[in-house]
């Protein structure tokens, strides 16, 4: 019977070491699943055209301006929203992979938002195909460069501010069918906004409810850097809606983290 | 069942560390059910500690508490010098884990994923790269450590999960059923790599297992669970001698109630038991008891469909202590 004699490399490392570790294996797996990134460039791009080649003519007297610069933000909604992780960490679930990484010492929050920050990335980058169909067929931001990164920002926040919902489902269910209806949640909250129609053009119940509903103040704040320019209080209300958003997501994210990892020492 | 069959030999070298592992009255429930059931267990540092039971003994659930992966349910764990409870990450640190069912990312590369393995230790960029190619000479994997792992064949998987484990450096390593679903080639060399990690590099290893050649090759000790309870420890060959040198197996079919007690007091007859259609009877001198329990069984009500001599196995010594066997059908 042997004795080990060897000293145990293993050490504690930082919360940024552990995030960036876990963000760059989420980053690497990216471009071997172009399945889970295409259709978020074709979806808004078959909205958006179809949308336009709709509604333009009727659109153009409700809007009072180019309904191409208003749907810029339905079609960036369309791109980021859902793109996440999500599926990957139910297959690391299943797979056991995810017990695996938990037996290391990175810390659980960092499994998590690892995967959360990569998957910022990802939306930024998404939002580079959407701009330049919008700058192709003729759309300009009256806000400059500033306001086209701004409006990277918002949209980053926006897809991070969703992305919880998958999380969340993930973590509670582990199974793929669920994360992928999770996605369902977006449609009321999406089309009972602005998004396509604005507000003074809305009726009824239909307006009341894209009033209270804050997808509509995260719509407006986008399309105001690309129309009517630099609105703070149009901006704050987008990044108050992004953030109730994304308490609410979040929280839901944390808390089915912290069931599934319950049960561990 | 009572107290745990405890063989002991005398070990031939003094290993004064403090154990690798030391459970007190561990349980762990799922609701009214005792997964492990007050299991007292040390495993010395270096050595080769197989856990043996049927599916569903509560081997996994042990596993599961001794890796930091499940919290016990009451008593205490201490794992490389630290309680798995109170100081998870001191715990994780120390230890590799296989599971049963590699637990793997086919998306990456073998490469990828044991870099990352390390990362997530706290490697810097060279250690990891180093030790990579460290752990790759003690696993074969070949040129196939830089394809995608969905493409590995199930015994690969099970040598980079090996080799995952590995990455850190650590002072112990479980394996739980580390080759369950394997072809005997891959069994092989599983085996051969395990024996090798202890004894050129000291690690001591936790096994799992339901095969009982596995724990008998490898295993410097073995302990046997049944429902969730310790209740045999020792090495493969004290276990084995202790019911008995030889094995007469009748296979019988009828009802006699009469024909154990009448085995028992023949001459040279240590032990006997029945296990479903098996009578289990354990003699001294094998061969010289054959014959007096051959004409006792046919002169018995019972009818005997075989009869054979052989040296007692683990299973034997299992199915003396609970009545059934560990290995089951479809285990293999």
């Amino acid at each position: 019977m042997a004795v080990a004699a060897h000293a145990v490399l293993g050490r504690r490392t930082g919360f940024l070491h552990d995030l960036a570790t876990v963000a760059g294996r989420a980053l690497r797996a990216v471009p071997r699943e172009p399945t889970a990134v295409i259709p978020a460039v074709l979806v808004p791009a078959f909205f958006y055209t179809t949308n336009l080649g709709a509604l333009e003519k009727v659109a153009r007297y409700a809007v009072g301006f180019s309904y191409k610069a208003f749907l810029v933000p339905m079609a960036i909604a369309f791109a980021v929203t859902g793109m996440s992780r999500a599926p990957a960490l139910v297959t690391d679930v299943q797979s056991g992979y995810f017990d695996r990484l938990c037996m290391t010492p990175v810390r659980r929050l960092a499994l998590l938002l690892g995967l959360m920050a990569a998957d910022m990335a990802v939306i930024i980058v998404l939002c580079l195909p959407v701009l330049a169909v919008g700058f192709a067929v003729g759309v300009r931001f009256v806000t400059g460069v500033p306001g086209v990164l701004t409006f990277i920002g918002l949209s980053a926040l926006w897809g991070l501010a969703f992305t919880g919902i998958p999380y969340a489902v993930a973590l509670k269910t582990g199974s793929p069918a669920a994360v992928n209806a999770s996605f369902v949640i977006f449609f009321p909250a999406f089309f009972l906004s602005d998004a396509i129609m604005p507000r003074q053009a809305l009726t009824g119940w239909f307006a009341a409810i894209a009033t209270y509903n804050p997808v509509t103040y995260v719509i407006n704040a986008l399309r105001a850097l690309i129309v009517t320019g630099w609105d703070a209080r149009v901006l704050l209300e987008g990044l108050a809606a992004l953030t109730g958003i994304g308490l609410v997501s979040m929280s839901a994210a944390l808390l089915a983290l912290r069931g599934r990892v319950a049960q561990q020492s | 069942m009572g107290m745990p069959l405890v063989v002991e030999e005398v070990c031939s070298e003094t290993v004064d560390t403090e154990p690798a592992i030391r459970t007190d009255a561990l349980v762990r429930r799922f609701g009214p059910t005792s997964a492990v059931d007050g299991i007292d267990l040390v495993v010395r540092c270096g050595e080769i500690y197989g856990f043996l039971g049927p599916n569903g003994a509560g081997k996994s659930t042990l596993i599961r508490m001794l890796c930091t992966l499940l919290r016990p349910s009451a008593g205490r764990a201490v794992v490389a010098g630290h309680d798995v409870v109170a100081e998870p990450n001191e715990v994780r640190l120390r230890i590799g884990v296989a599971l049963q069912e590699a637990a793997l990312d086919n998306a990456q590369t073998g490469r990828e994923l044991l870099a990352l393995q390390g990362r997530l230790y706290g490697l810097g960029r060279d250690s990891v790269r180093r030790r990579v190619d460290e752990v790759l000479d003690l696993v074969s994997i070949g040129a196939a450590i830089d394809r995608r792992i969905g493409t590995y064949s199930g015994g690969m998987k099970r040598r980079l999960d090996l080799a995952a484990a590995l990455v850190h450096r650590p002072e112990l390593v479980f394996l739980d059923e580390p080759t369950t679903g394997l072809d005997p080639e891959s069994r092989a060399r599983v085996w051969s790599e395990v024996a090798r990690l202890n004894r050129e590099l000291g690690i001591t290893i936790f096994l799992t297992t339901q095969y009982l050649e596995e724990a008998d090759a490898l295993a410097h000790r073995v302990g046997i669970i049944s429902n969730g309870k310790l209740v045999a420890e020792g090495t493969p060959d004290h276990l084995k001698r202790s019911i008995g040198a030889d094995l007469v197996v009748a296979r019988v079919s009828g009802h006699d109630p009469a024909v154990l007690d009448r085995l028992k007091e023949l001459q040279g007859v240590q032990m006997v038991s029945r296990v479903d259609d098996a009578l289990l009877i354990a003699a001294s001198d094998g061969p010289a008891s054959v014959l007096p329990v051959a004409s006792l069984l046919y002169a018995s009500a019972l009818q005997v469909d075989s009869l054979t001599l052989r040296s007692p196995t683990l299973d034997d010594v299992f199915a003396e202590l609970t009545g059934s066997h560990i290995e089951v059908a479809g285990a293999r």
